[in-house]
């Protein structure tokens, strides 16, 4: 027990004064208690590798929730099974420091399953302190899910039986099944000799975050006279005579001769070149004058439909950036949610003079339908006057309203001669471009420079651009 | 600098690394992935941390470690991963912990669907977690805005010590947008109160642990005062077309939009109607409300839930006039038409 440890580890507070208690001399834990065992053994090994400085210990939910009172380091309070994550995010924030999480059974084994396996799992470079008192100690006697069989707790008054709670989870050989882990073991506190083994395995797993090895863990069982309601010294007996049947002592894992030390390198760039790592320096900043539309295609809100797969979304974001070159207010918004069903694709597009309030194009004054099913479904929506451009070559039906203007152009076939089908969307984007003199063709060449990913594909996108555009120009309602 | 294209949710990301953000911690959800896969491409780019936690509950608290050693740290989710966030934010509330969370909302309740809704209004705006506390909430709707208000979100977060949500939905997360980006930050104080991993910090405690009544009640008196100051100093709304405003129509992101347009439409019409649209949820704009609820004939608050913000809006109307709700549901978006109607229909009760 601390208190009765008369020449204190540096790595604790002379006088805990965040101890409420009258007395801050005193550790808050009762006398027979494991805990403050364990306490000294790590602040010992602080003192030992002089790292007392750069450790953040993360204290849990449990008895040792605490444990800031007494540990002259940084300290975080972690919620209950939380320690791990927290230790985790303090660790990879702070690479340098050594992160201790300190848990109990419940925290560890019950609560905090998840968040312990995958640190482990992940090799998180931390060392974790497991306190095995097969009890919760804190909150008066409760199970554990590493209360041994038979054992009474307040919540299995007449033992715990395996058929109602399962048995008692073995942490040591769980952990130590994981890849990650370089040292795992079990000691106990019943001995001088037991003690001081404790004393090394807590040593050990410290020196290996301290030459940044990876992942430590050290199960302890350890008495807690109060939840077993015994005497310290038959506490200590039971562990000895009844619990380590359960729990075997020993190394579970050490493979820390194996591994290289991981250090991570910091890497600090400038304004300037987080600006081009981030890819927010737009391809050009090149702006293009606005051509002069006539009256009745301003402002257009355009609905572009098709198969998914035949560049639907693509063309409607080619016609977003074209209209953001010539500094309209621009929106592109694809089919989402319950829009989005049986392999159609669409996507709403506006080009305005100003501010773009509603994104979402329901009555289009622009329907491109590329093919059939898309334009039978919007061609009721597209507003008197409002103009209707179709795949000819993919649409086998005439539109059917006589208040709108139609293009229907044989996009496809159009791109099966230039060699690639997929450019159809390109060719009806020009179509559409240069029909109502939305846009100039070298808005539209610049467009490709971000519309289309792969370099080799632009010429033939400049192509498509060209077909389509002349195409466009032809049929021109005069 | 010049626009570029690009959706709400990668604004997100790119706006929070100029902002200072070098460690997102999350876990996949739809419609928010979007944001922790920009992140997992760019953030280790420039030298920072991209971490798949095994949870929310992991991640939110890896993000309360991080936070804790005063990086500017944030994750992200949408609904479902929020609920399971809140024991996390708690806990960084009351440990006075800056962050930034963005929930992109989707349907709900339970599973629900992944389409837009803003179900989450109360669970975000009135605190989510135990306790008493509450978090500053932007709610952006626009894509400049997912990649400013981001910005703002650390700013304010490390200013009051509190995490600060992003309220977003589908909608301005999927919608491409140009965005202009600004200069990034590169200096960052230390805090008097993190830990660092040295001999200077570490008399530090990052906790929310106050066993005294007294001291708790203190505690949390303090957070009140911050909440205080935080509504004096941080309300941000849109007043669109409300000087001389005879109805009032209020949402916050993607409706805001539509009902911008509904505005217009109706101004043409010659309907002396605007939009009074909160940019942050909480602070909320109680007194624009009140001054409103003087004047005006009458209030119609449009959300994609069952009536969350009206509520407030209604508090703060007390009764001066009425208030009018229309809300969809289960990740069903009204079109312009839609609302269009409804506003026409509020303007005609008094007729
Ligand atoms: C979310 C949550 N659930 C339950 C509790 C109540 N609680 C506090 S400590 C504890 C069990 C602690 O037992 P253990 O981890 O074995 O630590 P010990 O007290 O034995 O050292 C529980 C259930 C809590 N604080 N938070
Ligand atoms: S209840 Fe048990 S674990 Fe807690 S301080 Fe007392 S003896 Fe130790």
């Amino acid at each position: 027990m601390a208190s009765k440890v008369l020449k204190k580890p540096r790595s604790f507070y002379d006088i805990y004064e965040r101890n409420p208690s009258p007395d801050k001399k005193m550790p808050h834990y009762c006398p027979g208690c494991g805990h403050g065992n364990v306490h000294k053994f790590i602040a010992e090994a602080l003192d030992d590798f002089d790292v007392a400085d750069r450790t953040v210990f993360v204290s849990p939910v449990g008895c040792s929730v605490f444990a800031y009172y007494y540990f002259d380091t940084g300290n975080t309070q972690a919620a209950h099974g939380r320690a791990p994550a927290v230790a985790t995010g303090t660790k990879r924030a702070l690479p340098h420091s050594i992160v201790i999480s300190y848990q109990g059974d419940g925290d560890l084994a019950a609560i905090g399953t998840a968040e312990i396996l995958h640190a482990a799992n992940r090799g998180e470079s931390m060392t974790v302190f497991f306190i095995n008192n097969a009890i919760y100690g804190m909150t008066g006697g409760q199970m554990a899910p590493t209360t041994l069989i038979d054992q009474r707790t307040t919540t299995t008054p007449t033992g715990r039986s395996a058929h109602n709670e399962g048995f008692p989870i073995k942490v040591a050989e769980l952990i130590s099944q994981l890849e990650a882990p370089v040292y795992v073991e079990r000691v106990a506190l019943f001995d001088n000799k037991q003690r001081a083994r404790a004393r090394m395995a807590v040593r050990k797993a410290i020196k290996n975050q301290v030459d940044n090895l990876g992942f430590s863990l050290v199960e302890i069982l350890s008495p807690c006279p109060s939840g077993w309601k015994m005497d310290p010294v038959d506490s200590m007996k039971w562990i000895r005579d009844v619990m380590m049947n359960q729990f075997p002592l020993g190394v579970y894992k050490d493979i820390t001769k194996e591994v290289e030390p991981y250090i991570h390198e910091p890497y600090h760039p400038t304004a300037e070149e987080i600006k081009k790592l981030i890819e927010i320096i737009p391809e050009s900043d090149k702006h293009f004058a606005r051509s002069d539309v006539p009256e009745r295609y301003k402002d257009p809100q355009i609905k572009v439909a098709g198969f998914g797969g035949q560049g639907v979304l693509l063309l409607g974001a080619a016609l977003a950036q074209a209209g953001m070159l010539q500094d309209y207010h621009v929106s592109w918004l694809p089919s989402y949610g319950p829009e989005m069903r049986g392999g159609t694709a669409n996507c709403h597009v506006n080009i305005r003079e100003i501010e773009v309030g509603s994104p979402m194009v329901s009555n289009p004054t622009v329907l491109i339908a590329l093919n059939r099913p898309s334009l039978e479904k919007f061609e009721p929506d597209v507003v008197p006057g409002g103009l209707i451009i179709y795949d000819k070559s993919l649409i086998d039906i005439d539109v059917k309203r006589t208040d709108v203007e139609v293009l229907a152009i044989p996009a496809t076939k159009m791109a099966d001669e230039l060699g690639n089908t997929r450019t159809a969307n390109m060719i009806t984007m020009a179509a559409y471009a240069a029909y109502t003199g939305q846009f100039d063709k070298e808005t539209l060449y610049e467009t490709l420079k971000s519309a289309i990913k792969r370099q080799r594909l632009i010429e033939i996108n400049r192509k498509a651009v060209d077909a389509g555009y002349e195409f466009g120009l032809k049929n021109r309602k005069k | 600098m010049a626009k570029i294209l690009l959706k709400g949710n990668d604004a997100i990301i790119r706006g929070a690394i100029l902002a200072g953000c070098r460690i997102y911690f999350g876990y996949p959800i739809t419609p928010a992935s979007e944001i922790a896969e920009a992140a997992a491409k760019y953030i280790p780019k420039v030298g920072g941390t991209f971490l798949q936690a095994e949870s929310e509950v992991a991640a939110i608290n890896m993000v309360y470690g991080a936070a804790g050693a005063g990086a500017r740290v944030m994750t992200a989710s949408s609904s479902p991963g929020i609920s399971l966030k809140q024991e996390g934010v708690s806990y960084l509330a009351g440990a006075e912990l800056p962050c930034v969370i963005v929930d992109v909302m989707r349907g709900g309740p339970g599973l629900g669907n992944i389409a837009p809704e803003q179900s989450d209004y109360n669970q975000i705006v009135k605190g989510g977690g135990h306790g008493n506390y509450k978090c500053p909430v932007l709610a952006p709707n626009s894509g400049q805005e997912m990649s400013d208000l981001t910005q703002l979100a650390f700013d304010l977060a490390e200013k009051y010590r509190t995490p600060v949500y992003i309220l977003a939905d589908g909608y301005t997360g999927q919608m491409m947008e140009p965005v202009e980006f600004g200069e990034p930050r590169t200096e960052f104080p230390r805090h008097d109160w993190a830990l660092y991993g040295d001999a200077e910090s570490k008399k530090n405690l990052i906790s929310s642990i106050y066993l005294d009544p007294d001291e708790l009640e203190e505690h949390n008196r303090k957070l009140q005062r911050k909440y205080a100051e935080i509504e004096k100093n941080e309300l941000r709304y849109e007043a669109f077309m409300l000087d001389d405003a005879e109805y009032v129509v209020m949402g916050f992101g993607i409706v805001s939009r539509i009902l911008k347009t509904v505005v217009e439409n109706l101004r043409k019409e010659g309907v002396k109607i605007g939009l009074l649209r909160p940019i942050t949820l909480f602070p909320f704009p109680s007194e624009k409300i009140s001054e409103l609820a003087d004047r005006v004939k009458r209030f119609l608050v449009v959300e994609l839930n069952n009536g969350q913000m009206v509520q407030d809006v209604r508090l703060h109307v007390s009764g001066r006039t009425p208030v009018d709700f229309y809300g969809r549901m289960g990740g069903v978006v009204p079109s312009m038409q839609e609302l269009l109607e409804q506003a026409k229909k509020m303007t005609e009760q008094d007729n």
